[in-house]
């Protein structure tokens, strides 16, 4: 009987109705969860028994020597590479392993890859305007007419990237630095739930570092952001949660101050690369 | 690049209508339509400033070559094909008119026949081949002017673009397809004239061809289509859609990556500059009274894109431009000295190489820039790093 009355309630909405903001389910807190993954390529491990949970609205940086899977784990999660043996979750609905790139982008995963590439001959604010999240075929691509909505949406982003007095501008005059930006402003437009962000401060000005340190801890809340950075100093600066990767693997996992002083993490990686620094 | 994507007006098929260029192109386009209209009627034929009818033919067929060379910037400068054989599409669309053409003849040709073309009477056919029926209809050929190229282009596009053949690759393989139509054309038993092709036509629409008023007529009408073709390109590259062509240009993967399915874009814009080009074909060949397999040689096709490039690409203005100015060049240097002609396209293409790299248009854009950068550095508090675009934008 109650199941009836539930059933001719005038005002319910049901679940299938509801329009759904985002099909990702986070209830259950991680939004990307990666479980004994392993990939092989010839025989060499790549990866091997990777664990890694990140949790949504986090700001995770993950560091590493070179060859220790860093951009191999991105490749996962984005669908470029599938794993041997594993399995990989967005939220707790969507099995990364079964989804194709295009489609695990439209479900929510941005990633920045580390050689800045944006639309040379079009203007900061043209560039923005194609990445935003929109209804990308021919004929709406056509007609599509630039709403009030869309400009403050643009704006916003903007805003955030700091490049506001830029926006006329096309981006092929932009510095290095102003184009990570700018890329990472595009990532922005897609509204995606997780940000993969692949060294952003390489060969950045210390000025330029400061700034894209703020624009992701900013970030960092409404979207989870994984950043896989070299640059110790950067990392120190806006990690909260840090994993070590090493030899395919996650070496050690904590804050910042945790991490640089676990023996093991010295001896493979932070040592040398203090030593480089001093 | 002028895409004004904050633009007022947001409908795309009048968003040209509120750009500068467009506006200047299309005055430019009207009044010198008026003029000539106006020498050739109203001016009498001792007048110097008289402009004869084999003069006004002669624009007129400048004109459909410019209205070709705008289809193949929008290809070439906005989607960065490099297409060498646009004259196939040109020459399929003039083609479809020549055989209207041809059937308007009826049996006033040589051998009197009232509905076979003279060169099928004289291969002996009994009857017409099943693709010649509907071109005694006018619009069922206009149709076709249209619908022939731009169905060429979506096979050849949709194979090309699917397998994503691009750059020199692509090029090569639009020169193999004018040329290998060219030798299928040159073939009589193609159904198409052989390498005489369609000629000796008499009438278009009820109009004589070979009188004076049927060609002014035709040359406006060739006006009309340079306009609307223009504006109609012109809507394109200015939407959403023209600046998803550009960075397909650019950055073909990274376009992709942002979901845009960038084969459907590139076949939409290369079938839409088919039929542009096929329209031009159509309007050139009731002026020069013939269309042959020659209009096929790859030749052509690279004359096309050097018209292109000596105008500047991607601004469809420079385009119209080049091809006006290397056709009037063609015709003053082959009535002087022949032989010289191709020493002197080449000088030409050399020279704007060199001094002028973004062709004609180029030096356009030079000189607006230098007048906004002078009222700029009056300005002592403006900053170094942003141009005076800001600030009228």
């Amino acid at each position: 009987m109650s199941l009836l009355h539930s059933l001719t309630q005038r005002d319910r909405v049901f679940d299938f109705m509801a329009p759904q903001a985002s099909p990702v389910d986070v209830r259950h807190g991680p939004i990307l969860y990666m479980e004994d993954v392993t990939v092989s390529f010839d025989g060499f491990k790549a990866i091997n028994n990777l664990n890694l949970t990140i949790n949504d609205g986090e700001l995770r940086c993950i560091i590493g020597p070179n060859g220790a899977g860093k951009t191999t784990m991105m490749d996962i999660i984005t669908g470029k590479t599938r794993p041997n043996s594993g399995s990989v979750w967005f939220g707790s609905r969507h099995n990364l392993l079964h989804m194709n790139e295009p489609d695990i982008a439209s479900l929510g995963i941005g990633r920045k890859f580390q050689k800045p590439t944006v639309f040379e001959a079009l203007s900061v604010f043209e560039n923005l305007e194609l990445a935003m999240a929109a209804d990308k075929r021919i004929f709406p691509t056509l007609t599509a007419r630039m709403t009030g909505e869309i400009k403050d949406r643009i704006d916003e982003v903007l805003e955030t990237i700091g490049l506001t007095a830029l926006r006329h501008q096309p981006a092929g005059i932009l510095s290095h630095g102003q184009k990570q930006w700018l890329e990472i402003g595009m990532l922005l437009m897609q509204r995606p739930r997780l940000l993969l962000v692949d060294e952003p401060v390489a060969g950045m000005t210390e000025q330029e570092m400061e700034r894209t340190a703020e624009l992701l801890t900013g970030l960092a809340g409404k979207q989870s952001v994984v950043v896989v950075e070299h640059d110790m100093g950067f990392v120190r600066s806006i990690a909260r949660q840090v994993t070590v990767l090493h030899q395919g693997s996650v070496l050690a996992e904590g804050t910042m101050d945790q991490v640089s002083n676990d023996p093991k993490v010295i001896e493979v990686y932070l040592g040398a690369d203090d030593e480089e620094a001093a | 690049m002028s895409l004004t994507t904050e633009s007022s007006t947001n409908f795309w098929l009048t968003r040209p209508f509120s750009e500068r260029s467009t506006q200047i192109f299309l005055g430019v386009l009207i009044a010198a339509l008026a003029l000539v209209t106006l020498l050739h009627v109203a001016v009498p034929a001792d007048n110097p400033l008289h402009i004869g009818a084999y003069t006004v033919n002669l624009f007129g067929k400048y004109l459909s070559y410019a209205l070709l060379a705008v289809a193949v910037d929008l290809v070439w400068g906005y989607l960065g094909i490099l297409s060498l054989g646009h004259g196939a599409f040109f020459a399929i669309g003039g083609y479809a008119m020549g055989m209207y053409l041809m059937r308007q003849i009826g049996d006033r040709g040589t051998y009197g026949n009232p509905v076979l073309p003279d060169f099928m009477v004289f291969l002996n056919w009994d009857s017409l081949p099943w693709f010649w029926h509907g071109f005694d209809m006018a619009w069922f050929a206009f149709a076709m002017v249209l619908l022939a190229p731009g169905l060429l282009a979506l096979v050849f596009g949709f194979l090309a673009f699917r397998s994503r053949v691009t750059g020199v690759y692509l090029s090569i393989i639009t020169q193999a397809l004018t040329f290998a139509l060219m030798l299928a054309f040159f073939r009589n038993e193609m159904g198409f004239g052989g390498n005489n092709g369609l000629t000796d036509f008499r009438e278009i629409v009820g109009f004589d061809l070979r009188s004076d008023a049927t060609r002014l007529g035709l040359f406006l009408a060739t006006g009309v289509a340079l306009a609307l073709g223009f504006i109609l390109c012109r809507a394109i590259v200015t939407s959403k859609l023209g600046r998803v062509s550009v960075a397909t240009r650019d950055a073909e993967a990274r376009t992709r990556f942002l979901g845009y399915r960038v084969e459907r874009f590139q076949l939409f814009v290369f079938v839409v500059s088919a039929m542009l080009a096929g329209l031009a074909g159509a309007l050139y060949v009731p002026q020069v009274g013939i269309i042959n397999p020659s209009e096929f040689s790859p030749i052509f096709s690279i004359e096309i894109v050097l018209w292109v490039a000596l105008g500047g690409r991607a601004t469809l203005y420079g385009a119209v431009i080049g091809a006006i100015l290397v056709n009037y060049a063609k015709t003053i240097f082959t009535g002087v000295m022949p032989d010289a002609w191709l020493f002197a396209l080449g000088a030409m293409f050399v020279l704007v190489t060199v001094f002028l790299p973004k062709g004609v248009a180029g030096l356009f854009r030079y000189f607006k820039r230098r007048k906004r950068d002078d009222t700029a550095t009056s300005d002592p508090n403006a900053d170094p790093n942003s141009t005076p675009k800001e600030a009228s934008a």
